[in-house]
């Protein structure tokens, strides 16, 4: 769900970028968050909590509150609401605190 | 280990004036910003600011960044920035450690430092609070108006303060329906022109209304609100529900400045500045000699009295470390009668009641 007209700010889409969602090809744009790009093609839960398990999605959108931690290339608690989208990332759910390798 | 006369931790609206006034006094500045962009959160304001023209009223935040920005770009000579960079500590020996792009870490020990981490948004408590769907106004600012993305079909605002009826505005002006804007408070607490503005384009704002509940099986599907009395306690038989996939709870800020605590300056909670906030001189200086803070940081307030506060710090912390321009007491006459001005309204009374408390003259 991308804003295509606006009254006051224009949006230049930059380069499509792709990178898997749970093994799933997904597309943003250059210069996108991993949080936005995922919100946009509909993804809303990021992760699971750390103890009952409950769904997590983004809060604050400005690298805060760390509701937005997913596992990226292979590394968990990265916040993604701040972390920008990279060709051939693999972006994964983060279940709990996440296992350093 | 680096060295540096002037460190400015931030670079919002506060932490870029605070540079720019350091900066004109001769001080050797070093602005260290967490993000990859200068601007804090004016890279989300669409809309014109207020106040007078020297704090950019009717120009919009976005515009009064890019204005920020070049002018700190012509003070080149004695600035430096360090961008995708985060203070993690200050240290009582004065050092302050610093993580650059996630992985370079290190220190610096500058002469004085300007604290300008702006603040946080305030949260409510109610069951489901968690579930994705349910965010911050300042989130979905960022979403639509920095990466052009809709934060859903439907939305109810919880909050009609100035940030809950401009976002409302923005949802809208970004083509996202508002459902209706709630507040716990029995009259709206924004200005009234927004307000009507909004109550035109058909979206009711439910005073004296809060969040009972909200449902949802993996995201929002479904918010219940109910009345409050004058007591703010829920008024049974009185539930509205409203199928919503958004909820945008815009209940206020509160300040960010952990690292003040870390180095020890004196705090004090002060409801009227939101939050836990640095016992401070009238020089913008805390507790601790040669540590200023400057803007949301030390309590809560719109942008255009975050900039004045930031002239001021960068004004006086480059003075105390032998910086002192030519003509300081001018320039902190004319930056004291502007926050004088910014104050003179009903909000700006509980700020000063809030700054009493603080300030040690």
């Amino acid at each position: 769900m991308r804003i295509e007209n606006h009254p006051i700010l224009e949006f230049k889409r930059k380069k499509i970028i792709k990178f898997t969602f749970n093994g799933q090809e997904v597309e943003g744009y250059e210069g996108e968050t991993i949080a936005a790009a995922l919100h946009a093609a509909g993804v809303k839960v990021l992760g699971k909590s750390l103890f009952s398990n409950r769904p997590r999605g983004f809060f604050c959108a400005i690298g805060n509150c760390s509701s937005c931690f997913m596992v990226v290339n292979g590394v968990p608690n990265i916040k993604t609401c701040v972390t920008d989208l990279k060709e051939g990332m693999i972006v994964e759910t983060q279940e709990g605190k996440g296992v350093i390798k | 280990m680096k060295e540096a006369d002037l460190v400015v931790i931030g670079g919002g609206p506060a932490g870029l004036c605070a540079a720019i006034s350091a900066a004109k006094s001769g001080s050797k500045v070093l602005i260290i910003e967490r993000n990859k962009d200068f601007g804090g959160q004016l890279v989300k304001q669409t809309h014109m600011f207020f106040g007078s023209e020297k704090q950019y009223a009717s120009t919009r935040g976005i515009d009064i960044k890019e204005i920020l920005v070049n002018e700190l770009k012509m003070l080149y000579e004695n600035v430096k920035v360090m961008m995708d960079s985060t203070v993690v500590g200050m240290y009582e020996d004065g050092v302050i450690t610093i993580l650059h792009k996630e992985d370079n870490y290190f220190k610096i020990k500058p002469k004085a430092i300007v604290v300008a981490t702006g603040a946080f948004e305030k949260y409510l408590a109610f069951p489901n609070n968690d579930l994705p769907g349910i965010y911050g106004a300042g989130a979905v600012q960022t979403l639509m108006n920095v990466y052009g993305v809709k934060p859903g079909k439907k939305v109810l605002m919880v909050g009609a303060g100035n940030i809950g009826l401009i976002v409302s505005y923005q949802l809208m002006q970004a083509g996202v329906e508002v459902v209706a804007i709630l507040d716990a408070a029995p009259k709206i607490g924004g200005y009234l022109v927004h307000a009507s503005k909004i109550r035109r384009m058909g979206v009711p704002i439910l005073t004296s209304h809060t969040v009972k509940e909200a449902i949802g099986k993996d995201c929002l599907e479904k918010v219940i609100v109910c009345k409050v009395n004058d007591k703010f306690e829920q008024i049974s038989d009185t539930e509205k529900e409203f199928n919503v996939d958004v909820m945008c709870i815009s209940v206020g800020l509160t300040p960010l400045n952990e690292l003040l605590s870390m180095r020890g300056c004196e705090m004090k909670y002060v409801p009227q500045l939101s939050g836990s906030v640095p016992v401070r001189n009238d020089n913008y200086e805390t507790s601790i000699e040669n540590v200023f803070v400057a803007g949301d940081a030390c309590g809560i307030e719109e942008a255009s009295s975050a900039m004045v506060e930031g002239y001021l710090a960068g004004l006086c912390a480059a003075a105390k470390i032998g910086h002192k321009s030519n003509d300081y007491e001018v320039k902190r006459a004319e930056f004291e009668k502007q926050l004088y001005n910014l104050r003179s309204g009903p909000v700006g009374q509980k700020i000063l009641i809030g700054i009493e408390q603080i300030v040690n003259r």
